[in-house]
């Protein structure tokens, strides 16, 4: 499992590079056994024009022949050969129509079965043959059964992402309000289904202009914030689907401040501290799906800059569930540290409260736990600790303190130009707010770890400027230019 | 762990405990200054947790797939008089339920997909006061849910749906009103009984198109089975893999709409 695990995200990769990275569920009933995986097993060898044919004149028969040529029908869609003789024949489509809207329960099923099992063909053309059948997907999500809509979101879902022209054609055709009156349907399996559908949308290329302004001009983004926090104990499926469908939402800026003023910023922030309490009790499993998206969500919208908007998030229990994450997730899931870490940038860049509440809570040394994770992260440490140290003496004082030197020390050694650089402009805060700091540094082996940069193009000049510190005597502190009142002496 | 008893301590501060001095803009060489990052999609910082949720997507068949046998249950008939429909599971029966007699006309018994189509049919063909008001105003609502359009007549209506809304000619939930035929199913119980889903009366006819159909169009249908729509495209077509099927199932899918149309 593993190698097949590591085998599709290599081929995810390289979608994602392309700007192609996309995925389609198969809701598939296996009735042949339990175990396997449903989409490996291929039962026959792909019909013939004139099989797929026969198959479709069946249908047209009496009742029980009906039923049965369907069945075979739906399983030889299972094929891509299959799929593809299917859309080239005439009419064949508008056969799959009628009896997709048949009023007999089991075979509106089956058909509705045998168009998912086209949808979730890798053909564009295949999706573009199920054109004539979205009217009646929308139609039918008013609900016939949980499984059937369920059917009807899986195959919309897989159609969108498929082909623009799907897109182009649901859009007048009410898909958005016709998900904005689903979306209040009682059954966690149809709410699931919707976030995929939807997620898939707000995934489209042209998303940004054609699909985001119409679903924020709808009642869909006050149900999903709900969604998004709702029956966590029990199933975390619908959660996960709408927080992400958030992601593609602010990632891409078209009204985030309509999203604040709704106040997602307070939720989303309630989230993740009842998932870090999730975490702590070890219920954690897949909990990464849900975590990463929201994380995403606070990061972006931070970068808003917009009023109000830090108010919203400020709470210093936010801080420990960073942590409590970061540590959670360290060994089988960096991309959770490097978001955290992406999250407590945007917090502590500006915010001298979340700067103060780091080293209060005394988190400095679990960051610095971190550096030696990934060129990434600790590009990303360093920036934080540069942000806590721009804020000033007292700052610096404080990091000074917990021993922040003989971390940078290894690092530098270590470290390519950008990490180093990044570690050069930390010192410098360091020594500038704090000199104690470099006297301290080039006592111990600071001076030789600068050394090995100085011939580097990009880190000479910053090298050389530090290096001046050592032979130059210790200016006055800075921060006994600062009314010693400001300097508070009772900190932990 | 790591200080988890703070998870739980509400402490809220306004206020940072440490004094932060005005910034200062950084000075040559060193350049950084603090900035809050934006990640717009396709930044490399977010590839780890794009392909995550992508192969949870596509891993869902494990968990998705393996349906639970449904509960069997001994076979049992609805219970709706004149419906002889059996059943074994009961989400079969839910099934049936929804479709033939929840959104039912309780004038001419038609049953509809969705509540809202329902709410238009009964306006538009048992409300006496539709047809005088109709021809006052617009009348006729859009079908498409979340559209406030309305329209002088049905074929109006249908123009808006086909253009505006891109929705098939042959829309199947959209029959127009036929004022001889209608009267007659209001007055004639028999009648009604016919317009009834053929499906569950003659199942062993040949019988597609079966909500929504009056006794003259099922006539029709069944002189033309639909299963005469359908044939195998050109032979030139066959032997290359690669045309899209848009070429040859566009064209049979526009004359099959044509067909239909003179029809209606
Ligand atoms: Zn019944
Ligand atoms: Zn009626
Ligand atoms: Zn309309």
């Amino acid at each position: 499992m593993p190698y097949i695990e590591a085998a599709c995200a290599t081929a995810l990769r390289k979608a994602r590079k392309q700007q192609q990275l996309i995925s389609k569920r198969l809701l598939r009933e296996d009735t042949q056994n339990g175990e396997g995986k449903a989409g490996m097993e291929i039962p026959t060898d792909p019909l013939s024009e004139q099989e797929v044919l026969q198959l479709l004149r069946d249908t047209q028969k009496g009742t029980e022949e009906r039923k049965k040529s369907l069945s075979c029908l739906r399983q030889a869609l299972q094929h891509k050969e299959t799929q593809q003789k299917f859309v080239r024949l005439e009419g064949s489509m508008r056969v799959l129509i009628g009896l997709f809207t048949s009023s007999l329960a089991d075979v509106q099923m089956e058909a509705a079965r045998c168009l998912h099992e086209l949808s979730h063909s890798s053909d564009p053309a295949v999706a573009e043959a199920c054109l004539p059948a979205t009217s009646y997907l929308l139609t039918y999500l008013s609900g016939h059964s949980i499984e059937f809509t369920e059917l009807c979101l899986y195959t919309l879902g897989n159609l969108v992402v498929e082909s623009e022209a799907v897109r182009k054609q649901l859009l007048p055709q009410g898909i958005i309000s016709a998900l904005a009156s689903c979306i209040q349907s009682p059954h966690e399996a149809v709410l699931e289904g919707l976030g995929y559908v939807l997620s898939q949308l707000l995934q489209a290329k042209e998303a940004s202009i054609e699909i985001i302004p119409l679903v924020l001009d709808s009642a869909l983004p006050q149900h999903m914030l709900q969604l998004v926090c709702s029956n966590l104990e029990l199933g975390m499926g619908v959660a996960v689907e709408f927080a992400w469908c958030l992601h593609y939402i602010v990632c891409s800026c078209v009204n985030n401040a309509l999203l604040i003023s709704q106040g997602i910023m307070s939720t989303l922030v309630l989230l993740l501290l009842e998932l870090a309490s999730m975490v702590s009790k070890a219920v954690a499993d897949g909990l990464e799906l849900l975590i990463c998206p929201v994380l995403r969500c606070l990061s972006n919208l931070l970068a808003e800059e917009m009023e109000g908007c830090n108010m919203q998030v400020q709470d210093e229990r936010l801080l420990v569930a960073l942590f409590t994450f970061m540590q959670y997730f360290l060994n089988h899931h960096l991309f959770i540290v490097q978001e955290c870490l992406w999250l407590l940038n945007n917090l502590t860049a500006d915010e001298p409260f979340f700067c103060s509440a780091m080293l209060t809570l005394d988190l400095i040394p679990a960051l610095l736990q971190l550096l030696p994770c990934s060129r990434m992260v600790a590009l990303l440490v360093l920036t934080v600790l540069c942000n806590i140290a721009e804020k000033g003496c007292a700052y610096c004082q404080q990091l000074h303190q917990k021993a922040v030197l003989s971390s940078l020390i290894s690092i530098l050694t270590l470290s390519d130009a950008e990490v180093a650089g990044q570690c050069l402009e930390l010192l410098h805060l360091l020594f500038l707010h704090w000199p104690e700091a470099a006297a301290d540094f080039f006592t111990q082996a600071g001076l030789q770890a600068l050394e090995q940069h100085q011939h580097h193009p990009e880190l000479q000049e910053r090298v050389r400027a530090l290096m001046n510190l050592a032979t130059q005597p210790a200016a006055a502190s800075p921060c006994s230019l600062v009314s010693s009142a400001a300097v508070p002496s009772s900190l932990p | 762990m790591l200080l988890l008893s703070g998870l739980s301590a509400a402490v809220r501060a306004e206020l940072p405990l440490l004094p932060a001095p005005a910034r200062a803009p950084p000075q040559a060489p060193f350049r950084f200054s603090p900035r809050r990052l934006r990640c717009p999609r396709e930044h490399e910082l977010l590839e780890d947790g794009d392909i995550h949720r992508h192969l949870y997507l596509q891993d869902i068949l494990v968990s998705v797939t393996q349906v639970t046998e449904k509960p069997k249950v001994s076979e049992f008939s609805c219970h709706i008089a004149g419906c002889c429909q059996v059943f074994d599971t009961l989400e079969g029966y839910e099934h049936h339920y929804n479709t033939l007699h929840r959104n039912v006309c309780s004038f001419c018994k038609r049953s509809f997909p969705s509540g809202h189509l329902l709410d238009i049919h009964i306006l538009e063909w048992h409300d006496s006061l539709f047809q005088i008001m109709a021809e006052k105003q617009s009348m006729y609502q859009c079908l498409v849910q979340g559209c406030v359009e309305k329209f002088k007549s049905s074929k109006d209506r249908k123009d808006h749906l086909v253009t505006v809304h891109l929705y098939p000619s042959d829309f199947r939930f959209d029959r127009p009103k036929k004022a001889k035929s209608s009267t007659k199913h209001s007055k004639s119980p028999l009648l009604q009984n016919t317009s009834m889903p053929v499906d569950i009366k003659t199942s062993e006819q040949p019988q597609v198109d079966s909500m929504e159909i009056s006794p003259v169009e099922n006539m029709e249908n069944a002189s033309q089975p639909l299963s005469s729509l359908i044939s195998l495209p050109p032979e030139k077509h066959l032997n290359r893999s690669r045309i899209p099927s848009t070429i040859c199932f566009g064209q049979g899918a526009t004359r099959g709409f044509k067909s239909m149309k003179k029809k209606i």
